[in-house]
């Protein structure tokens, strides 16, 4: 029995050195992480999860590109637009990003709103980052239906090798889901906010359990991976 | 066996995490069809997974009887053949073991196990549940939309898998994976919950280090899952681009009938990087709740504590860890680097260092333990001496220049049907039989038990053990009908038929079990709480079965770890988790 008791019963957190206490700490009563919620807890191990996803598809991607035989489409090109008579490479794809990192500010200015319980603020701040998110997607759309009209299809472009444009449609539309995705449930979790759900602890529609504010927050942790995840593919496929 | 040095009661912390209001059914629907409750969602997995297997079943005893008795059944064709070997392999893997451990013995055991009253997201968990019918309902459309099932092999490789030359590539592949992308969608929302509840909803008392080992071989196989899955997904999502829109993820340039397809340029090694870095943690994910399940049945059955619990649960983490690193052994012959193959040739052989002390630790239990010879404790005992023989096996496979004659004959089929196909149902055995009782309220027949391992577990080895003679001989495996060849034997043929009739008498044999299980849940002999005399916390519920909530008013409050028995001076010859220490007042839910 004498193993399996904790090494220090009475010893606070974090005071045993070591791997033992690493281990102790980890292993302590009823929670392994103090302080985190179910739900916080939840989501951090399903972005872990999410990572694993977005790696394989890009590693897929960097696989293609670089065992490919045929050239492979210059994106500095491919992305360039020509504005009043200019031509600037990968500007479109700037401003989306500047959009998309934007939108991760006004996210935590939201979370910090949440916790002070200021209904309004909060509710207007996520329904900004939702807009941001939006025109996120909607300028992605704009640069689908561009290269699509310049002949890019999943099987096949007219520069070079069939991946650039599989790989393209893949990664930013997988990636434009989960902004999509995120949009949605920000503007149903502004709405509760507005609504004062959180105050009255209203119930779920769908789980009848009570919600709190830590909602905004994880939403938050979401909204801002999918913000990172972007970092990634903008510089693996857009900047390679 | 020291008692504990310090105030037993004082050293457990207060409860740290309020009570979370519970989900009450209104209504006969929500109680038992769209269920929140997770012992119900258990055995709705279990059903599920037990259904979809038996058409696994018969798809074997259909590639037997063909293997057997070549010509002779004449409704038999080749692509029959090879559709029959992709979905009984493809369904025995995922939709049988892994949704029955982690989704059934998981959702059933983990809330019992820790203390809690339900999983942390009751509604999450019953989406899960749903989500994963519908995978099973997308395959199971396979049988019948035109052109039949998939006929690729379960790995199914490109480009072969979507060419038009393998069964089933109309609608059979397409709808293959869909099926797996649902289901990697449904496992996700129930392993999210399976790994939150371990880590952040325990009982007081219950630290990480007195877990049965149950819990510790389910809790890392649904980390591992989590993320050995997503690779899975990616290929799904590829292959199915492929197939459908026409891209070449994995498709080279190449020439069907005589005509160039529209494919060029794709690497079809990149899917199988993909397939077996899912696919080899998939292994382990299929062992780890197997180990755990054992460990537990070992103890109680021979009533003597685990012998290195820590090192058991160590094990378990590193064998978890070092699968994400071996995947390419499957790749041996895929024309890899050497050196690569040097490289995962290592890490694979490492892996049997874990596995063994794990293997040492079960046996050095029952070293003069009480052994009760029941029938959850000869399944234990046919898992170990089963995962040791595939075990072994496998460090021939292991190694690079034995694998590279033996790829792809009969060997590796004996091999890995011993260490994850026997083994692991062997485990899923002895667990119905051990916690059915808790699960229903009755004990399974004892005689039609003992009659089920018997031939269950002498069958396995008559079907299994002259398949590895058959692959040194150089059998292939995945013909339809290996012909006259000068390297095979006619006693190799004589063999074949053997193994045949043996395979047709295990698979009545698991008939008999189902009947035992309907039959026993309406006349099975009473159980009580606890007829085992075990210690974990699921034994000790107010209720058998436990109601809704688990434990009644209060949650338990654990003391010790979960392997007191026989301990010296203790009344009885188990204490349970949630007994106090002598001269301590009881607290919380106590029988």
């Amino acid at each position: 029995m004498a193993e399996t008791t904790l090494v220090h019963p009475k010893a606070a957190p974090g005071t045993i050195p070591g791997w033992r206490g690493i281990a102790a700490d980890w292993a302590s009563d009823q929670r392994a992480f103090k302080n985190v919620s179910w739900g916080k807890a939840m989501m951090w191990i399903f972005l872990l999860s999410d990572t694993f996803i977005f790696s394989c598809f890009l590693l897929s991607y960097m696989t293609a590109r670089m065992s490919t035989t045929v050239p492979w489409p210059n994106p500095s090109e491919v992305f360039a637009l020509n504005i009043a008579g200019k031509h600037i490479p990968l500007i479109l794809i700037a401003i989306m990003t500047f959009i998309l990192i934007s939108s991760s500010g006004t996210m935590a200015m939201a979370v910090n709103f949440g916790y002070r319980r200021d209904r309004v603020r909060t509710a207007a701040l996520m329904l900004a980052t939702a807009a941001f998110g939006a025109t996120f997607v909607g300028m992605q759309a704009f640069e689908w239906t561009k290269l699509i009209m310049e002949g890019v299809r999943p099987w096949g472009n007219p520069w070079g090798a069939p991946q650039f444009g599989a790989c393209f449609f893949m990664i930013t539309g997988f990636h434009g889901t989960h902004v999509t995705i995120g949009v949605i449930f920000l503007i149903a979790i502004a709405r509760k906010v507005l609504r004062g759900d959180f105050d009255r602890e209203r119930r779920g529609f769908f789980t009848s359990r009570k919600g709190y504010y830590e909602i905004v927050e994880i939403t938050g942790l979401y909204w801002h991976f999918v913000d990172l995840v972007w970092v990634f593919i903008f510089a693996f496929f857009y900047l390679w | 066996m020291v008692d504990i040095p310090f105030d037993p009661v004082a050293g457990i912390p207060p409860a740290e995490v309020g009570e979370v209001e519970l989900y009450h059914p209104r209504s006969w629907w929500t109680r038992y069809v769209f269920s929140q409750d997770a012992k119900v969602i258990a055995v709705q997995y279990s059903i599920t997974a037990m259904s979809i297997g038996m058409v696994a079943l018969v798809l074997s005893w259909l590639m037997r009887l063909q293997l057997g008795f070549p010509g002779t059944f004449s409704f038999i064709d080749a692509n029959q053949y090879l559709q029959f070997i992709t979905m009984h392999g493809m369904i025995m893997v995922i939709y049988l073991l892994t949704a029955l451990f982690l989704g059934g013995f998981g959702n059933y055991l983990i809330p019992l196990m820790v203390g809690a009253r339900d999983m942390v997201f009751p509604y999450v968990n019953m989406l899960s549940y749903w989500v994963y019918l519908l995978a099973v309902l997308v395959l199971a459309a396979t049988f019948f939309v035109p052109g039949g099932p998939t006929g690729a092999g379960w790995t199914l490789y490109p480009p072969q898998a979507i060419l038009s030359g393998t069964p089933g590539q109309d609608w059979g592949i397409v709808l293959m994976l869909a099926s797996l992308i649902l289901f990697i969608i449904g496992f996700t929302m129930g392993g999210l919950n399976y790994v939150v509840t371990v880590l952040q909803a325990r009982t007081r008392g219950m630290t990480l280090m007195r877990l049965p080992l149950t819990v510790w071989g389910i809790f890392t196989a649904t980390v591992m899952a989590l993320l050995a899955f997503p690779a899975l997904f990616v290929a799904s999502v590829m292959l199915l681009l492929d197939r459908l829109l026409g891209t070449s993820f994995f498709m080279p340039t190449l020439v069907e009938m005589g005509q160039l397809t529209k494919y060029g340029g794709g690497s079809p090694i990149l899917f199988q990087h993909l397939f077996w870095f899912f696919g080899h943690p998939e292994v382990y994910i299929v062992a780890l709740p197997a180990f755990g399940i054992i460990s537990d049945l070992i103890s109680t059955h021979a009533r003597k504590n685990i012998f290195g619990y820590r090192m058991m649960v160590w094990a378990i983490v590193a064998i978890g860890a070092l699968s994400f690193v071996v995947w390419a052994h499957h790749m041996y012959v895929s024309g890899m680097h050497p050196y690569f193959g040097f490289f995962f040739a290592t890490t694979t052989l490492i892996i049997a260092i874990p596995t063994a002390i794990k293997v040492y630790n079960w046996v050095l239990t029952l070293w003069r333990g009480d052994i009760h010879l029941t029938v959850p404790m000869l399944f234990a005992l046919g898992f170990i001496v089963t995962f040791v023989n595939g075990g072994l096996t496998g460090l021939f496979l292991g190694n690079v220049v034995v694998d590279v004659p033996l790829s792809d004959t009969m060997f590796v089929v004996a091999h890995f049907h011993m260490v994850m196909g026997i083994a692991p149902i062997m485990a899923v055995f002895g667990g119905i039989y051990h916690w059915y009782p808790k699960v229903t309220g009755r004990m399974l027949n004892d005689v039609v038990g003992k009659f089920h391992f018997w031939v269950t577990f002498i069958g396995a080895y008559a079907v299994f053990f002259p398949m590895h003679y058959l692959g040194l001989l150089g059998m292939p495996r995945r013909y339809h009908d290996i012909g006259e060849t000068s390297f095979v034997p006619a006693s190799a043929h004589d063999l074949n038929a053997f193994m045949s009739v043996a395979a047709l008498i295990v698979g009545f044999a698991q008939l008999v079990f189902l009947f035992n299980l309907v039959w026993s849940l309406f006349k099975g002999k009473d159980a009580g709480g606890n007829p085992w005399g075990a210690t974990s916390l699921e034994w000790q519920t107010p209720e058998t079965p436990p109601g809704h909530g688990n434990w009644g008013k209060e949650l338990p409050i654990v003391y010790r770890w979960a392997y007191d028995y026989s301990v010296p001076g203790a009344v009885r010859d188990f204490v349970p988790q949630n007994e106090p220490p002598s001269g301590v007042a009881a607290q919380g839910a106590h029988p």
